[in-house]
């Protein structure tokens, strides 16, 4: 089972990843907590969220985010996928979950997830790893937490350099 | 000059650590080179035919002494004593070892010089004014919303993985020097009917393979929405901007696909669900941002300096420099200078030690110690006194920096090309130096008077060549270097891209193919034209027939 990174204002833990993904044309696992595409949850969400069982959704790039917003209380989770470290648009989808959906619930990262990128996911409101990169806990939480100041407003609610108190 | 303060400097040195950092892992074999490019060309380091490039950022073209020693200083002690000053008012190095390059990024936080995002798909420096602050023909000055730009974008959590690289302009005169209409935002300062300051905002220019002009989008946007009018910009391009294909990834293809006004539709649509109090600067940071800004040291003075008049009269290459050279500062008794760096047997943009330091010196001494890059590869010192002018041209005159030809044909622009660059199909540094050669008799050069020429190496167009008055483009045919001229672009604000003349020809043929063009113009000219001008009236059939006469 891979490696599960949560991020909070107290750090980085790992912990277990109880979810399973499941690809859009298999049987729904019983009993186990699911994450399954966006198309999936929009054909079946009715009687996949009433069958006892947590569930998430995964946000592929080209996916409009904003057509989570119904479902988003129902949703244990959102992970925002990124098939190429290079492909940005999840950062996008990440923070209008949190900025504009209003979603405060786990905000996971999947794919192509390296610690290089911890700062800028971490910043976008992704509390939440799978990294490809066997990065630990401790790795990842100080490469997210590498910068002292932020210069813009951000997911993350962190106070930007101009409201600082040195600089007001 | 904005100075930075506790809080910027203590982001330069996280941002060098988190670098060393990088590169010891990579050293290390623990990221791969694939893995490692994305964070090397954030931090401005590339990979060139012979060496590492650094790429050193200086934001909206704007330095002041000590900084320009300390370019001096890396030139010397990692690179073979010169850099290159580059189109986007920045400063690249050819000769650098990766192992010095958190050396290197030390040194430049000491002095608040950084290479962050100088290269990558995320939002580059911001061009503006090299005039800002010293001329009296701007709106506003420039430099302070292109530093609130600066901050906005630096480590942009959402926008640090784009489909591309993005460029903004900022102009604030209605002479535009900073081609804001080929970048992927141009953003035109405006004063409203009450009086309230305001952007023009154009999207979608740019150069490369396919170029276009910039398209408005929004004819006045208030100023203090700037930031949040740009989140909608960049978010709308980030999720809908092409990534299958590098070369249609560009801000450009998106406008140009969707047409500037459905881009524009569904930016305000992003923009209207963007809450401003979040996402727009405050006006005490503005305030503060714009205070730093206020020059100090102009001293009142008259209008006209006798001392000048009279080292004028008897100096006919003082004369010169300044007929071309200088330009009417706002403040009485004051001159901005533009310095070349386009001696004719030069690399364009390049300085060396020697001239670096000079240039720090004679700032220090004439000039406020600010120091000026422009887009056109020159340099600007912008508050001079008219009564140190002699002195100061004498100052240049000494290290080669006092080339009489700012704006003539031999003020050329041109990429690094085949002789450093992994990209170029051609040369450009030799083509640039046998124009100029060609061009060296000073008086008929200034007779010819405003000729932009622009050289670049490739497709890729980093010498401008779309908007050249002449564009030259290196091609290769089956292995050989050819020359493609194109005629009528403007970077200015008559923007436009230049067509093609006819069939390249080879590296020998350019500079005469040039001569027999300019013979064209002077032939044809009315009154004040421009050459520009002269080809925008008669047309393309009397410079192709002058090119090609040998072909018939």
């Amino acid at each position: 089972m891979s490696t599960l990174i949560k991020y909070t204002a107290d750090g980085a833990t790992e912990v277990e990843n109880a979810f399973v993904y499941v690809v859009d044309d298999e049987a729904v696992p019983q009993g186990a907590d699911i994450i399954v595409s966006l198309s999936r949850i929009k054909a079946e969400g009715e009687a996949l969220l009433a069958s006892g069982v947590r569930v998430g959704v995964q946000i592929e790039p080209a996916d409009a985010v904003e057509d989570l917003a119904e479902l988003l209380p129902f949703l244990a989770l959102v992970a925002v996928a990124f098939p190429k470290f290079r492909d940005g648009r999840a950062y996008t989808s990440a923070t209008l979950l949190r900025q504009r959906l209003g979603f405060n619930g786990e905000v996971r990262a999947v794919g192509d997830v390296l610690r290089e990128q911890a700062y800028v996911m971490t910043r976008c409101g992704i509390d939440a790893f799978v990294p490809a990169d066997g990065s630990s806990a401790a790795e990842w939480s100080r490469a997210a937490g590498h910068f002292r100041h932020v210069y813009q407003t951000a997911a993350d609610g962190r106070t930007p350099a101009y409201a600082e108190q040195g600089r007001r | 000059m904005y100075r930075y303060d506790a809080i910027d400097k203590e982001l330069l040195t996280d941002r060098s650590n988190e670098f060393r950092h990088q590169v010891a892992r990579r050293l290390a074999g623990e990221l791969s080179e694939d893995q490692f490019k994305p964070l090397r060309l954030m931090n401005g380091l590339y990979l060139q035919l012979h060496a590492y490039m650094l790429r050193v950022c200086i934001p909206y073209g704007t330095l002041n002494v000590a900084q320009v020693r300390r370019l001096a200083w890396i030139a010397r002690t990692y690179d073979k004593d010169y850099g290159h000053f580059t189109t986007r008012q920045n400063i690249q190095f050819h000769w650098i070892k990766l192992r010095d390059a958190p050396d290197i990024l030390d040194a430049l936080a000491e002095v608040d010089l950084h290479a962050i995002q100088t290269s990558g798909n995320c939002i580059r420096n911001t061009t503006s004014d090299p005039r800002a602050g010293a001329t009296a023909e701007e709106i506003d000055d420039p430099r302070v919303w292109s530093e609130a730009i600066r901050q906005w974008s630096t480590l942009h959590p959402e926008f640090s993985y784009l489909p591309r690289k993005f460029k903004i302009a900022v102009t604030a005169s209605a002479k535009d020097r900073t081609a804001a209409r080929v970048h992927d935002i141009g953003l035109a300062l405006r004063r409203g009917r009450d009086g309230t300051l305001g952007f023009e905002v154009m999207v979608g220019g740019g150069m490369g393979r396919t170029p276009f002009i910039g398209q408005t989008i929004k004819e006045f946007l208030p100023a203090t929405r700037l930031l949040s009018y740009l989140e909608a910009v960049l978010r709308v391009y980030n999720r809908a901007g092409r990534r299958d294909n590098i070369y249609k990834a560009r801000i450009k293809i998106l406008v140009s696909s969707l047409g500037a006004e459905e881009f524009g539709r569904q930016v305000e649509e992003e923009w209207a669900q963007i809450d401003g109090a979040r996402a727009d600067l405050p006006d005490t940071e503005l305030a503060r941002i714009r205070a730093a800004f206020i020059q100090p040291g102009l001293e009142v003075l008259p209008a006209v300096s006798d001392s000048y008049e009279a080292a004028r009269a008897a100096n006919p290459a003082l004369a010169r420099f300044i007929r071309n050279n200088v330009s009417a500062h706002k403040a009485p008794g004051y001159a901005i200078v533009d310095v070349s760096l386009k001696a004719h047997d030069a690399t364009p943009g390049d300085a060396n030690f020697d001239q670096l330091e000079a240039i720090a010196d004679l700032a220090e001494r004439f000039g406020l110690g600010d120091i000026r890059v422009t887009h056109e590869q020159n340099l600007v010192l912008p508050h001079v006194k008219q009564s140190d002018l002699p002195a100061l041209f004498e100052g240049l005159a000494a290290v080669g920096l006092a080339t009489p030809n700012i704006n003539l044909v031999s003020d050329i622009i041109a990429c690094p090309g085949l002789d450093y660059c992994a990209l170029a199909n051609a040369r450009a540094i030799p083509v640039a130096q046998s124009i100029a050669q060609r061009f060296l008799d000073a008086d008929r050069a200034e007779l010819v008077g405003e000729l932009k020429i622009k050289i670049s190496g490739c497709i890729n167009a980093c010498g401008h060549h779309h908007v050249g008055h002449i564009g030259i483009l290196g091609v290769d045919k089956k292995g050989e270097e050819y020359y493609q001229l194109t005629l009528g672009g403007s970077g200015a604000e008559d923007a436009s891209i230049g067509k093609i003349l006819g069939p390249g020809i080879n590296a020998d043929q350019v500079a005469p193919a040039v001569d027999r063009l300019v013979e064209v113009y002077l032939a044809e000219r009315q009154g004040e034209e421009r050459f520009l001008d002269t080809y925008r009236r008669i047309g393309m059939t009397p410079f192709k027939e002058a090119v090609y006469v040998d072909a018939h």
